[in-house]
């Protein structure tokens, strides 16, 4: 490979939008595009449920495809998955607040969901990892120079392998709201980073999960690159008191669901030889 | 997309979670030991799949993460598990790398063999793969053929209906040292050929 390739620009550089707008041109923005996908879906476009071209989202814009994509019938190797088990997950990576030697700042917290597919069945034994900032809303990246304290007592990263009824449970602390210079003022809504494999890698996915009655959802980007309401209503936690135990954690729960085929879809039904 | 499925199952009940975007500060979500080691380097068949990952100005992209998958090289699906706790001789096919700040990646893996579609034909060996990156909403899946078997690549049904430039996108190149290279444009004139599944 050759090395006289120009050089690229520091990551961190990248992270300050060109024209750094006020809030108010970014909303009006997100209310325009939304708009304008559902003129694309009334004239018979499918634009999908997040939208990579999504200008409000300054960092799109030259990392969004500009062709639709080719619409494929999935090969063998695409209808399966990694397999993932025990011997790639400890079961103490579910939990974040055991990862030093102190207990970390904050609102501890449970998530429980199950992972499914479109029919609502289980998905067992697949991988779930999720990473996020800390109670004071500073992810433990270097790269994050966002002025709130690093707590010596989270890392923010954690693992798990979903069970027999596809359920996955992790511990953590309520992450908190965190500030981006994708335009002036912008402040992301507290979320949890989530990563999901299915049982076919059509069906791998990433996204978050945010928490209840956030004032930040209207003026946000990148949860509204998700068009449809009830789409985005799908990445909220819901508040769980039974989930809750008392005098230790506050509970929530969030169920994911996977998309596309996979290699069940192909196994010949009986009597359909 | 329900048009694969057996009629027995009925339509979906369950509407799919949309997808989001990783964000700048994933590293230490997703990163593990040796992750970008689908072969253990330098072992027999072990090959380097590396290329470079760049945006609509043409600009490396240093903040994005690929993901591989790909049959072993007698075409065999791998279904063994430990890709997050390799052991350094089970081939799991899968594979996870970040690029680096010159917006390179690279894998150690093993070039795929044939494996039959759904439907028992042959197809031209291919490695699947799928890009996640701060600034890219959504997942992007395309696949890596290799540039070899010419018979398998002029008969499979994804890469006969591409153009020449499309195809191009979708092919490694072969390198001297028995290598892949191959780049990958989220956008542009050079854009690569994403899929999304029937």
């Amino acid at each position: 490979m050759s090395d006289t390739a120009p050089q690229a620009a520091a990551p961190e550089s990248l992270l300050r939008s060109a024209d750094f707008p006020p809030q108010s041109q970014i909303t009006q923005e997100i209310i325009d595009r939304h708009a304008q996908a559902r003129e694309q879906i009334a004239a018979g476009e499918t634009p999908g449920r997040s939208l990579r071209d999504f200008a409000p989202y300054r960092s799109s814009l030259l990392r969004h495809p500009t062709k639709n994509p080719r619409l494929v019938d999935p090969e063998t190797i695409e209808l399966h998955s990694p397999a993932f088990g025990q011997r790639d997950v400890a079961a103490i990576e579910s939990d974040l607040t055991l990862q030093h030697t102190g207990e970390p700042q904050g609102e501890r917290m449970t998530v429980t969901g199950r992972l499914l597919d479109s029919w609502g069945r289980p998905i067992r034994n697949q991988l779930i990892e999720v990473w996020q900032a800390n109670a004071a809303g500073r992810y433990i990246h270097q790269r994050d120079q966002h002025p709130a304290p690093l707590d010596p007592n989270f890392t923010g990263a954690g693992r798990m392998i979903t069970n027999d009824a596809g359920e996955y449970h992790f511990t953590t602390i309520k992450p908190g709201p965190y500030p981006w210079k994708n335009h002036i003022n912008a402040w992301r809504p507290a979320h949890i980073h989530f990563s999901v494999f299915g049982t076919g890698f059509t069906q791998r996915i990433i996204t978050q999960m945010y928490f209840p009655g956030d004032p930040l959802f209207a003026l946000d980007p990148i949860y509204n690159t998700i068009h449809d309401q009830k789409d985005r209503d799908r990445l909220i936690a819901t508040y769980d008191h039974d989930l809750t135990v008392p005098e230790f954690s506050m509970g929530y729960r969030w169920d994911i669901v996977v998309d596309g085929p996979d290699a069940t879809w192909f196994e010949p039904e009986e009597g359909e030889h | 997309m329900t048009a694969s499925a057996p009629a027995s199952w009925g339509e979906p009940t369950h509407v799919p979670t949309g997808g989001q975007t990783v964000g700048p500060f994933f590293r230490f979500g997703v990163e593990y030991e040796r992750m970008n080691e689908v072969a253990f380097p330098h072992s027999p068949g072990a090959i380097v799949l590396t290329g470079t990952v760049y945006d609509g100005e043409g600009a490396p992209i240093p903040d994005a993460i690929i993901e591989i998958f790909g049959a072993d090289t007698d075409g065999s699906v791998p279904d063994a598990r430990g890709s997050l706790r390799r052991d350094g001789f089970t081939f799991t096919g899968f594979g996870r790398t970040m690029t680096e700040d010159d917006g390179r990646y690279h894998f150690w893996t093993r070039n795929p063999g044939p494996t039959p579609g759904p439907d028992g034909r042959p197809r031209a060996p291919f490695i699947a793969a799928v890009v996640f990156a701060r600034g890219l909403p959504d997942k992007l899946h395309t696949r890596i053929y290799l540039p070899e078997d010419d018979e398998l690549r002029a008969s499979d049904p994804f890469l006969q209906g591409l153009t020449d430039a499309e195809r191009a996108s979708v092919t490694a190149e072969r390198t001297a040292d028995g290598y892949l290279r191959h780049d990958i444009h989220l956008q542009g004139e050079r854009e690569t050929a994403f899929i999304a599944f029937r």
